[in-house]
């Protein structure tokens, strides 16, 4: 097979798996901002109010088809890249001692994938399928509002779906580790001077957005929120 | 010291393979590994095996031929360093040493230890030179001014021996380390201008052919290259490839 042209080699697979994972990486700010908006604890007020933005904006909802084509591309090219580099070696080693040169993470990077994965399909089901199709309790005299807040706090009131969203977010924090560092260097980007600014960047908003979509389930599950 | 070794044997390129254990004795902490593999095929040899086959040349460092897989690492433990410049000091007595050829599907295994890595001739061959007009106009290379950092990083890349530790190390069988210093030592210096699209194209391409694996970032191959090649070099690769397939007529 020619693995050639603006879709076949095997750079130019990189060059989309950078550029989708750093477009998916700014949705992941806008994500984090909005959600955080439970935490002026008014009740979800303020998020009901975006979320409602967000749901009926029409820049926003063609974004939003974006984000999807977005996943679905780097979905698919890393399961390209993925199925390659395993037939590239047919023959495994008996002894690999892979910690003496690379981290686990950057090694892992398709599992952790489709851990996420697994994640979100479980975590659009909770909230983007019942606020886009299938329909969500009105806010009390706002009609044609949804009370996505008072979703959340039914989601969270069990254990169970509070422990998947903390450990989907913890593969999240170590694919975004290597992503985020990874998408540079794939683009051609590496500088002695902003290589260190990178790496840092990328550890400070793997641990930033982490740690942020970690502490909803949490608060609301322990009820620190009122 | 005294070892116990794991070596991969395989009669042929098509025969199954298997490690076997040997128990080597008498074996000095001053040796060089592969003298290590002389003395145990002296003794192979004297009881009517077969010695072992492995691949090795200059035994000091710059031809690239020695390969092997030690103890789960190319050219074994140690930093900047090929596998004849590795000493049995690096061990201790009673150690396990398990030796494996380089695994990747561009580096067929021809017997034993000893693999195939033609693969890597053929990408050199598809762009990794400088077409030179040897028609009697020759211009004197000190003649073109060529700033000392530039010379100096292409020199680095340039000290590539296509070994293969790249490929073996990476978890993805990739061979974008050496390709990226075979494009660098080129593309850093104005004789390798003019033909650098043409070149990290067909070197890529060629590379791709040739069943490599594809660069995940995970920087195992720039810490067992004996030759320290950087990081650097596949993001000038990169550059170089993007801006090639984007501007190619
Ligand atoms: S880049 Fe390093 S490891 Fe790879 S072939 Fe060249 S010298 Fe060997
Ligand atoms: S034999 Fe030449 S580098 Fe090892």
């Amino acid at each position: 097979m020619a693995r050639q042209g603006l879709f076949g080699s095997s750079l130019v697979k990189k060059f989309w798996m950078a550029l989708t994972g750093l477009f998916l990486i700014s949705f992941l700010v806008v994500h984090a901002a909005i959600n955080a908006q439970i935490f002026w604890n008014d009740g979800g007020v303020t998020f009901n109010k975006w979320a409602h933005f967000m749901g009926t904006n029409v820049l926003i909802r063609t974004a939003e088809i974006v984000l999807f084509l977005g996943l679905i591309a780097h979905i698919v090219d890393g399961l390209m890249l993925w199925s390659q580099n395993r037939t590239a070696r047919p023959v495994k080693y008996a002894a690999e001692k892979g910690s003496a040169n690379r981290t686990w993470y950057s090694a892992s990077m398709g599992i952790l994938g489709t851990l996420l994965l697994l994640f979100l399909i479980m975590h659009l089901w909770h909230f983007w399928v019942p606020s886009r199709i299938t329909g969500l309790d009105e806010i009390a005299g706002m009609p044609g509002h949804h009370d996505l807040y008072i979703e959340m706090v039914r989601v969270f009131e069990s254990p169970v779906p509070v422990v998947l969203y903390v450990l989907g977010c913890i593969s999240l924090y170590w694919h975004l580790l290597h992503g985020f560092a990874s998408a540079f260097q794939s683009l051609g980007i590496n500088h002695k001077r902003y290589n260190p600014i990178i790496k840092m960047t990328g550890a400070a908003f793997s641990a930033v957005i982490s740690l942020l979509f970690i502490s909803m389930p949490l608060a609301i599950h322990f009820k620190l929120l009122s | 010291m005294k070892l116990t070794l794991k070596v991969w044997r395989q009669a042929g390129p098509k025969a199954q393979g298997k490690i076997v254990d040997y128990p080597v004795s008498d074996v000095s902490e001053d040796m060089s590994f592969l003298e290590m593999l002389d003395v145990l095929n002296d003794d192979l040899v004297r009881k009517g095996d077969e010695p072992i086959a492995f691949d090795h040349d200059c035994r000091e460092g710059i031809c690239g031929t020695c390969s092997l897989f030690i103890n789960g690492e190319a050219h074994g433990p140690g930093r900047g360093i090929t596998t004849c410049q590795l000493h049995m000091r690096k061990f201790k007595d009673g150690d396990t040493i398990y030796v494996e050829p380089w695994r990747a599907k561009g580096f067929p295994v021809i017997k034993d230890l000893v693999t195939n890595r033609s693969s890597f001739d053929r990408i050199q061959a598809a762009g990794g030179f400088v077409s030179v007009n040897t028609s009697g106009n020759l211009v004197d290379g000190n003649a073109v001014p060529i700033p000392k950092q530039d010379a100096d990083k292409a020199m680095d890349a340039a000290a590539c021996i296509g070994c293969g530790a790249c490929v073996a190390t990476c978890p993805n069988g990739s061979a974008m380390l050496f390709v990226a210093a075979k494009v660098s030592q080129f593309s850093l210096l104005p004789q390798g201008r003019p033909e650098a699209k043409r070149r990290a194209l067909a070197m890529v391409e060629q590379m791709d052919k040739e069943g490599f694996g594809n660069c995940s970032n995970t920087g195992a191959c720039e810490i067992e290259c004996p030759k320290e090649i950087s990081l650097e070099h596949i993001a000038r690769l990169n550059r170089e490839y993007l801006v090639a397939t984007v501007t190619k007529e």
